[in-house]
């Protein structure tokens, strides 16, 4: 299986403190890959890194495309990074609250498409096909997530589970071929949790995708992954199959604490 | 009551509200997207006004004539004005992009003395005569002592350029670029969507529809010089805030309502106190409403 996304010795400071100390992690093609640890140990600000919110203070962010050439990707601008391929969904729900819930995929749609201000104002024949064809994808990602019936409905209008399977479509959209979730079941109930656990492996077998996910439901995160890498206080403390992290002294202390300072 | 006299104050009022709203969606739309307020817009006005006072010129010389002039006049003044638009930002704005908000409104006061400098120096500090480029059309010959054709011609163009923009907004890429942008623009950028590229077409369209306001207005009354951007920005500026500021048809509303308190206060009161009139109306709706008539208070994160 080829490397998707290779990250070495990822290192992020804000001021005096060290968010993220050379962390490695490496996503191959058809993976579910989870990063876990406790809160505050620097997962979000590693993806922060890896899409271009932030630039890192060292390391090497690379990503490898399928069928193109690989590319260091530190310090792009995130409309850039999106464009190479890789997608994200946010801890907290970011969608454009007062656009539909069509518009909001078809946003993401149109870093696909060739169509600029000139087209725009002729309207052309190419311009009026590629919106279609945009619309079209648009409505088959929002199918697939379960919401086409409320296409037309404004996104701050949805129910929350509801928002959360839109921004994943929204970052579907752009074509990418590694799917960054930052939370996915953050807030949701049990019943939708094991939806979005359905949904998130139908997205790798169906979409040809692979998925790098932030989750603290240890469910979930069990269920579905592959490979497993734990954060703590920014540091990378373990990694292997849920099995190995399951039974990993280390992430256990991480999670439960040490005796001694209970 | 004078009927007469009252449409022809409501007229006057619609005149000068759509012309302030040309220039107050320039405002608006930069200010939704970048928070940033742009003082020079004025002066894209008064630039725009400039290059169809000598493009008129230049053609009337060359033989051409009457609505020609007129169309021709505007397509060169907007490009130029557009050009202008998206050199003020990349030199006066994008480079203070992430630097605390008080920087750039320094940085756009500076542009705005700097551009109105420039013209009075390469132009001159004297009022210009600008030729009458609107005809009076002979249909209109029985009203013309209520609404002159310059007054038609203004109500429509600017009419025809608000539908335009909304249509702009509502259907296409770059309107949905704008909004996105608008409301989130990290996500925008995550996403896909070329930031910088939207906020200069922002600036485009915003520095077109002030030039289109600047070529109508010089025709309507007359005469021109370097000073006429600061006035009109600053009525802009209100009608914006009055309307709502980053809401686009706030502006159109606040324009409006600037345009007939000030006809009527003039024609009512006297045109002394005009100017009185419009500001109290902002004092007046800011104490009542402080985010406009269409604004919506904004939840601060902290």
């Amino acid at each position: 299986m080829s490397v998707l996304l290779e990250v070495k010795g990822l290192t992020m400071d804000f001021g005096g403190l060290r968010a993220v100390d050379s962390v490695g992690l490496e996503v191959r093609q058809g993976e579910i890959v989870a990063l876990i640890g406790p809160n505050g140990a620097g997962k979000t600000t590693f993806f922060n890194c890896v899409t271009g919110i932030y630039t890192p203070t060292g390391g090497d962010v690379l990503v490898h495309p399928p069928g193109k050439k690989t590319r260091r990707i530190n310090g792009l601008k995130p409309n850039v990074i999106t464009t190479t391929g890789m997608a994200r969904t946010f801890q907290n729900i970011r969608l454009f609250p007062n656009m539909t819930v069509l518009e909001n995929v078809m946003i993401g749609r149109h870093c696909r498409t060739t169509t600029n201000i000139i087209g725009a104002v002729l309207r052309g024949k190419r311009t009026r096909a590629q919106e279609r064809e945009t619309i079209e994808k648009s409505y088959r990602l929002l199918e697939k997530v379960g919401l086409a019936e409320l296409a037309g409905e404004f996104a701050n209008n949805l129910p929350y589970g509801a928002q959360r399977r839109l921004e994943i479509a929204r970052a579907m959209a752009t074509d990418p071929f590694l799917l960054l979730l930052d939370e996915p079941a953050a807030g949701m109930n049990p019943q939708e949790t094991h939806e979005l656990d359905a949904l998130i492996v139908r997205i790798r077998n169906e979409g040809n995708m692979s998925i790098l996910l932030i989750e603290h439901d240890m469910k979930l995160v069990m269920n579905i992954s592959d490979r497993i890498y734990v954060m703590e206080y920014g540091k990378e403390i373990a990694k292997g199959t849920p099995q190995e992290i399951r039974n990993n002294p280390k992430v256990i202390e991480a999670y439960l604490g040490e005796e001694v300072h209970a | 009551m004078d009927w007469a006299y009252f449409v022809e104050l409501l007229c006057s009022g619609l005149v000068r509200g759509s012309i302030y709203a040309l220039i107050a969606l320039g405002y608006t739309m930069v200010y939704g997207i970048i928070q940033l307020i742009n003082f020079a817009h004025g002066e894209i006005y008064m630039i725009g006004a400039f290059v169809a006072l000598i493009v008129s010129g230049a053609l009337t010389i060359y033989g051409f004539s009457g609505v020609s002039i007129l169309v021709l006049a505007a397509l060169i003044a907007a490009v130029y004005a557009a050009a202008y638009g998206i050199t003020l930002e990349r030199i006066a704005y994008r480079p203070l992009r992430g630097a605390p908000r008080l920087s750039p409104l320094i940085s756009a006061i500076g542009a705005s003395l700097f551009l109105q400098n420039y013209v009075l120096l390469a132009q001159t500090p004297d009022f210009l005569p600008f030729p009458a480029l609107i005809p009076d059309f002979e249909f209109m010959e029985p009203i013309a002592h209520i609404v002159g054709s310059p007054e038609l011609v203004i109500l429509v163009v600017t009419t025809l350029t608000m539908i335009g923009l909304t249509v702009l907004i509502k259907h296409t890429k770059i309107g949905k670029a704008m909004r996105a942008t608008q409301q989130d623009m990290i996500m925008a950028r995550l996403t896909g969507v070329n930031v910088d590229r939207v906020i200069s077409v922002t600036f485009v369209i915003g520095s077109v529809l002030a030039a289109i306001g600047g070529v109508l207005v010089g025709s309507y009354i007359g005469q021109i010089n370097f000073y006429i951007g600061f006035m009109v920005g600053v009525k802009a500026f209100t009608a914006a805030v009055l309307g709502g500021i980053g809401n686009i048809p706030g502006a159109v509303i606040g324009a409006l309502v600037l345009g007939l308190t000030e006809a009527f206060a003039a024609g009512y009161v006297s045109s002394a106190y005009e100017d009185v009139f419009a500001f109290g109306l902002l004092v007046l709706i800011l104490i009542v409403r402080p985010a406009g008539i269409l604004g919506k208070a904004v939840k601060q994160k902290v």
